[in-house]
């Protein structure tokens, strides 16, 4: 089934369910449970918080609410004929005659090409013009899983999730396909013909009437062109912009510095990390996602091998960034500035601020006590100046060269480059002026994402009267739709191209296959408008690297391409001197009264980029938990001083500009802030994307980017389902994360356990397995390292052909995520400490759902794995019904895609594409287990060529391979020397909800804060252990 | 009125109950005939393939090795099919002209594939791999049947889940070693028993060359290959399993040759590999 077809089909439905969504949350209530509850827990949402009757009963059923009932237009009656004939039927399948295959070799095998055996392939995805390095395996020529680079010097563990989605990507049905121009299909020879005529004219003219408009880049290739086609038309112009850029940390070290430097932190040293509005943990914002995550997960292990950094965070929106921190502060975006300032004059040894309670005093104590290892990091969302104040901050603590060092800007662009935003303004002031006759929009989606001031789209009267408008991107969207030509772009793993890591390391990037629609890369686009046009981008990027390396070209190349990056070539630390202490105020415009709109990129589709990708639509965000739309989301104070709950419809108005948003009540949201996320709402996009969310860049005006002051909200009528999926699979307010701080951990180093919980070994009527010999697997997830980031969900949806099921299914729970990342709140609404936790199949020694299959189609493995055996199964969905971890998943239709032709190539050969009835699970990627024992076997070692055993670290799961905080750990738990057992040894090692004595293999390692004592509360863990007290007591 | 039904109705009534259980287990005894039947499996189904290729021919006749065309066999899961460069290996310079390899010029001629029908066909949701069947002692014709003498390939097998099991169960019905210990000959051991007027001296001679060569062979591979008995004893000399490594035995039936492979090849348990996880994923 095409899940996007589907769900169109499904989302008029979603109207009709209305009728039947749970009674209204009384706001009321929940402030007052609030104010009454005493001691700390656990919890994921005001319902749960409010402990509503109704709320109860959804949790007390095996699925969500209409998850089983029967609200399809076939009537039980018919229903029940045809199941009946379909069970009459169902003992023929099996004598089903296998249909002939046959078998296509090659004419010439090409060298190391060997049929089942796949290939790994060096290249990097670019993305906001970074490099993310990556490893793509190649199965007989098909891309099949994008893994990170673990050899590359700008991070080398795991990826982000964009890198994972971006498969589904380039495998998407809806990318667009052909070269058009005004919706007709055409050739590539055709748009190269066409664009001479104009070159030809425009050559007298020095190309004064020529623009490009690119996405920001740092391809060294790309440069050496486009400096190339400037120098053939020196009047031409080359315009950039992204809806999401750096212009305020350029900006700021403008400011600071008065050059164009990079900061690169080195959260490795910092014991101190102080975030303002910097979501530093996530790569919609931070290039150097990776090795912050790296660095930052290992330096929060309870191990205590190093140092626990503490993390202050200061921020206008709840991020995974702010809910790692050890202390969060929630501001008004417009009060950071504030912030920054007067921690600054703290710092500097001026007087207190007591706007900021006691927050700001202990965090300027702190942070003039760490002088040398801390660091200030300001966010994209604030205004140079916090940039500035936050330079001027490292240099004042003396962290300049230890935790941030100043690099040149990795970033091309055009002389005199001010900022995206001032660039797409002057492009627009030449358009408006009537100076353009040939506008080259190179990637990107400017009609969509541009500031909604700027009025760049079809109602433009000028922009229209372009001469020739020329869009180039992987879809046909809003902006080729007012262009007369269109050139589709050949995705990034079929592209020769490169680009630069954060640090500056050049990276190649080279294709997995070959284009699957002829698409171009902007390299090849580019030759148009050199005397070589046609030219591959092989030719043009060895042509640029010969000349860099003219010695042994080859081998430098061929290693290159090998490592999937330029060694060396890294960016060199450089010195700066800081201009002044004192920074200009921004302008009052952003600091105004009334609500304010922060804007954010969303955290799965970006600025819309990915919108028509099915895995990131679907991927429940990390902490809305929202699937499938964005909304305004807001805190409970404002919420109730609208009336209005979560689905609500809210009218956001911002200077004279108005939209309709659903609204969605989060804790952690400053008061009088409504955060909408960008990318959503798209008209021209493909079938997935069509119809998901508001597009709020409707609201984005030039001068307000990130955030805007003086919003007005109302109430409007009508209600809007959203897809959340926080209160799914839950598991009852049990005790499921435990936390301390250091202090805590280590007065009491078991804190994780609770003396009663854990039954003896012998307790139990199950069958007892043997597990002394042989390998046993098992897991532990670090929660304290870990940031919530999904990465591991779309890794394990990549990994094992997990179908996409589109929002009406979502909305009645169910999702086929294997692996789901949960996360608790504990603490007050209005600014909780936010807890992930990563929650695979448990892999119980005593699994209580093999016990109740009919059929035995789960069983259990001698290696201690619960197997999931999908020819077996019948769909009884008892299993689920008994598993106490609600880990099981069941197709509920066919979701899984068998008619798309291209999506057949996308899926794992060594995984089964599950059909309908089927349940399925997690199985520790049990095809990698397979594959490293069967290799270990044909293997030997020593002088006695004696077998080999699989070693540690040998087999990695998906969710393992992709984490980018090495938070999964797995391993053979037989072996006492590898690193899962180490970890379960640990006296921080806890199980959940051990006291059912599932024994479950996958286990948790909790969580120690690092807090700072002037700022604590009361104790942590007594209240968790009151809780499960009190809980003993009722159960 | 007169009577609907005749009196014999009783008793046809009283019979057909027992008729329909009679009736019910029946069609379930068929349904699983049909479904073990060569017509639901393919069993000895001869597919016609384009070129015809004969594995006797090439197998039987000119004792080409299974590698020599299936190369990927010990490497990974798929045993590879040759692509047609293999075959032009030799048939550029034999059988140049033949017109039954006339498709296979012309593949190699136009770039386009040979389209060979599959005869091996396990269900998409098994996942099986040749390389470690090779590697721990199951021999090519053990599931493949006598190659050496089809014409056109067929499946010998029924390859259903108890034919596999059958040996997943108890491996060391079917393990062969890879190397034998050349220096003895059962047949010729046998022959020397004979009363000379029935020993055959060219036929010994003819057969130590024979068996010289037979035995040099990976017999893993070899289609000829005959498990041990009294008239075949099979020594082989044991390499890793621990305790015994450096000896060699010979053995003159299955079941002990098959039990000391078993520790030879460190072939896991019936348990592990009746585990469901060791073919469905």
């Amino acid at each position: 089934m095409s899940e996007s077809c589907k769900t169109e089909l499904r989302r008029e439905k979603v109207n009709r369910l209305v009728n039947i969504a749970p009674s209204r949350l009384d706001l009321e209530t929940v402030r007052q449970k609030l104010a009454s509850a005493r001691g700390k827990h656990y919890w994921r949402s005001l319902e749960e918080l409010a402990e509503q009757p109704d709320f109860q009963e959804l949790l007390h059923r095996e699925f969500p609410r209409q998850a089983s009932e029967w609200t399809d237009e076939v009537s039980r009656r018919n229903f029940l004929k045809l199941m009946s004939a379909s069970l009459a039927f169902a003992g023929l399948t099996a004598c089903t005659r296998q249909p002939t295959e046959h078998i296509v070799p090659y004419v010439r095998q090409p060298e190391e090409t060997i049929p089942g055996k796949p290939l790994l392939f060096a290249s990097a995805m670019p993305f906001g013009g970074h490099a993310f390095p990556v490893l793509v395996k190649s199965d007989m020529g098909r891309p099949i899983k994008v893994e990170g680079n673990p050899d590359h010097p700008a991070g080398n563990l795991g990826t982000d999730l964009f890198a994972q989605a971006s498969l589904l990507d380039m495998y998407d049905p809806d990318r667009s396909q052909a070269v058009t121009v005004l919706g007709d299909v055409s050739t590539w020879g055709k748009f190269l013909e066409s664009l001479q005529g104009p070159l030809v004219s425009q050559k007298p003219l020095k190309g004064a009437g020529i623009r490009f408009l690119t996405e920001r880049s740092t391809s060294p290739t790309l440069a050496s062109q486009m400096r190339a086609v400037l120098l053939a038309f020196p009047e031409a112009k080359w315009h950039q912009y992204e809806p999401v850029n750096r212009d305020n940390s350029r900006g700021g070290a403008q400011m600071a510095f008065g050059e164009d430097v990079a900061a690169q932190h080195r959260l490795e040293n910092a014991d101190i990390i102080v975030s303002l509005d910097a979501n530093f943990l996530s790569s919609t914002e931070n290039p150097q996602f990776l090795r912050n995550a790296a660095e930052f997960g290992r330096r929060r292990k309870a191990d205590l091998k190093e140092k626990i950094n503490r993390l202050y965070v200061v921020e206008s929106t709840p991020t995974i960034t702010g809910a790692k921190a050890d202390h969060r502060l929630p501001l008004r975006a417009f009060e950071i500035e504030q912030f920054a300032r007067a921690l600054m004059a703290q710092i500097s040894g001026g007087g207190g601020d007591t706007r900021f309670g006691n927050f700001l005093s202990a965090l300027a104590k702190d942070l003039t006590a760490h002088r040398g290892s801390s660091v200030v990091i300001a966010g994209e969302t604030q205004p140079p100046v916090v940039h500035a104040l936050a330079h001027a901050m490292n240099d004042a603590l003396g962290n300049a060269g230890r935790t941030v060092v100043y690099t040149d800007s990795v970033e091309v662009s055009p002389e005199g480059f001010r900022g995206c935003v001032d660039s797409l303004q002057d492009l627009n002031n030449d358009i408006q002026a009537g100076k353009v006759d040939l506008l080259m929009i190179l990637g990107g989606n400017p009609v969509f994402d541009a500031p909604a001031d700027l009025n760049f789209n079809e109602n433009n009267q000028q922009l229209m009267k372009v001469p020739l408008r020329v869009h180039v991107g992987l879809y046909q969207n809003e902006t080729s739709n007012i262009c007369q030509w269109h050139v589709n772009q050949a995705h990034y793993l079929e592209s020769w191209s490169d680009a630069r890591t954060f640090d500056g390391t050049p990276t190649i990037i080279q294709p997995l296959i070959d284009p699957l629609y002829s698409g171009r890369t902007m390299h090849e686009v580019l030759t148009a408008f050199s005397n070589q046009p046609g030219l591959t981008s092989y030719d043009l990027l060895r042509a640029y690297w010969q000349g860099q390396h003219p010695g042994d070209f080859e081998n430098f190349w061929r290693k290159s391409l090998h490592d999937g990056f330029v060694p060396g070539m890294g960016l060199q630390p450089r010195q700066v001197t800081l201009r002044s202490r004192d920074f200009p105020a921004t302008s009052a415009r952003s600091a105004g009264s009334g609500i304010e709109i922060v804007f954010r990129p969303d955290e799965n589709i970006y600025d819309g980029r990915f919108a028509n990708n099915g895995w990131l639509q679907e991927l429940p965000k990390p902490l809305t938990k929202l699937t499938w739309d964005n909304a305004a989301v807001m805190g409970l104070n404002l919420a109730q001083k609208l009336d209005v709950v979560s689905e609500d419809l809210v009218e956001i108005e911002l200077r004279g500009r108005k939209l309709k948003l659903p609204v969605w009540i989060e804790a952690g949201v400053p008061d009088q802030s409504v955060t909408v996320q960008l990318g959503y709402g798209r008209t021209h996009a493909g079938r997935v994307a069509q119809g998901a969310g508001v597009n709020t860049y409707r609201l984005r005006l030039s001068d307000a980017m990130q955030f805007a002051s003086g919003a007005k909200l109302g109430k409007v009528d009508g209600h809007y389902q959203l897809a959340a999926t926080h209160h799914h699979h839950n598991m009852e307010g049990r005790a499921l994360v435990r936390a301390a701080t250091v202090k805590e951990f280590e007065e009491n180093p078991r804190f994780a356990h609770q003396e009663l919980e854990e039954p003896s070994p012998g307790e139990t009527l199950y069958f007892n397995y043997d597990y002394s010999k042989g390998y046993q697997w098992g897991m532990a997830i670090d929660t304290g390292s870990c940031i919530g980031c999904n990465t591991c969900v779309v890794a394990c949806q990549a990994e094992n052909n997990i179908p996409v099921v589109g929002k009406f299914e979502v909305t009645r729970g169910r999702e086929m995520h294997w692996l789901r990342v949960d996360r608790y709140y504990t603490g007050t609404y209005e600014n909780p400490k936010t807890h992930f936790q990563p929650v695979p199949c448990m892999q119980c020694e005593q699994a209580p759902c093999e016990v109740v299959c009919p059929v035995a189609a789960t069983v259990h493995s001698t290696e201690g794995l619960n197997d999931m055996v999908y020819n077996r199964c019948v769909g009884t969905r008892y299993c689920s019904n008994n598993c106490p971890y609600k880990v099981r998943r069941f197709n509920f239709f066919l979701y899984s895609d068998y008619d798309t032709p291209v999506k057949k190539l996308m899926n794992n050969p060594d995984v089964t594409v599950r059909s309908r009835g089927v349940m399925e699970k997690c199985t520790y990627c049990i095809q990698r287990i397979t594959r490293a024992r069967i290799t270990a076997e044909k293997e030997f070692v020593g002088a006695q060529h004696a077998y080999r055993e699989i070693e540690d670290g040998e087999v990695k799961t998906a969710c393992q391979q992709s984490c980018p905080a090495d938070a999964i750990v797995f391993g053979n738990i037989n072996d006492r020397n590898s690193r899962v057992s180490k970890l379960k040894a640990q006296p921080y090692n806890y199980s959940l909800l051990a006291d059912l004595n599932t024994r479950p293999r996958t286990t948790y390692l909790a969580e120690v804060m690092n807090t700072n004592d002037e700022l604590t509360g009361p104790d942590l863990m007594k209240e968790v252990e009151n809780k499960v007290v009190t809980q003993e007591k009722e159960g | 009125m007169a009577q609907i039904f005749h009196r014999s109705a009783n008793s046809l009534a009283r019979f057909s109950i027992l008729a329909v259980v009679f009736i019910l287990v029946a069609i379930g005894g068929a349904l699983s005939e049909l479904q073990r039947s060569s017509y639901v499996t393919r069993q000895n189904e001869v597919r016609v393939q384009t070129p015809p290729f004969s594995h006797q021919h090439h197998v039987g006749g000119l004792g080409i090795d299974c590698r020599y065309c299936h190369t990927s066999v010990e490497v990974t899961n798929f045993a590879g099919i040759p692509p047609t460069k293999t075959c032009m290996n030799c048939h550029s310079q034999i059988w140049t002209n033949a017109p039954m390899l006339e498709p296979v010029r012309a593949s190699f001629r136009e770039g386009k594939s040979l389209r060979w029908q599959r005869v091996h066909d396990l269900p998409d949701f098994v996942y099986f791999d040749h390389g470690i069947h090779v590697a721990k002692g199951v021999g090519c014709n053990s599931c493949h049947g006598d190659v050496d003498n089809m014409p056109l390939m067929t499946q010998s097998k029924s390859l259903l889940m108890e034919w596999c099991l059958d040996c997943h169960r108890a491996p060391d019905k079917y393990v062969r070693p890879h190397q034998v210990v050349p220096e003895r000959s059962g047949m010729l051991e046998a022959q020397k028993d004979l009363p000379p007027e029935h020993r055959d001296e060219g036929t010994i001679e003819r057969q130590q060359a024979e068996y010289a060569l037979f035995n040099a062979r990976d017999q893993v591979f070899n289609v000829r290959y005959q498990p041990p008995s009294a008239f075949n004893p099979i020594t082989v000399k044991f390499e890793r399993w621990k305790g015994h490594e450096g000896e060699t035995s010979t053995f003159t039936d299955q079941a002990s040759l098959g039990r000391a492979l078993i520790h030879e090849y460190n072939i896991r348990g019936p348990k592990e590999i009746t585990s469901c996880n060791t073919c469905h994923r």
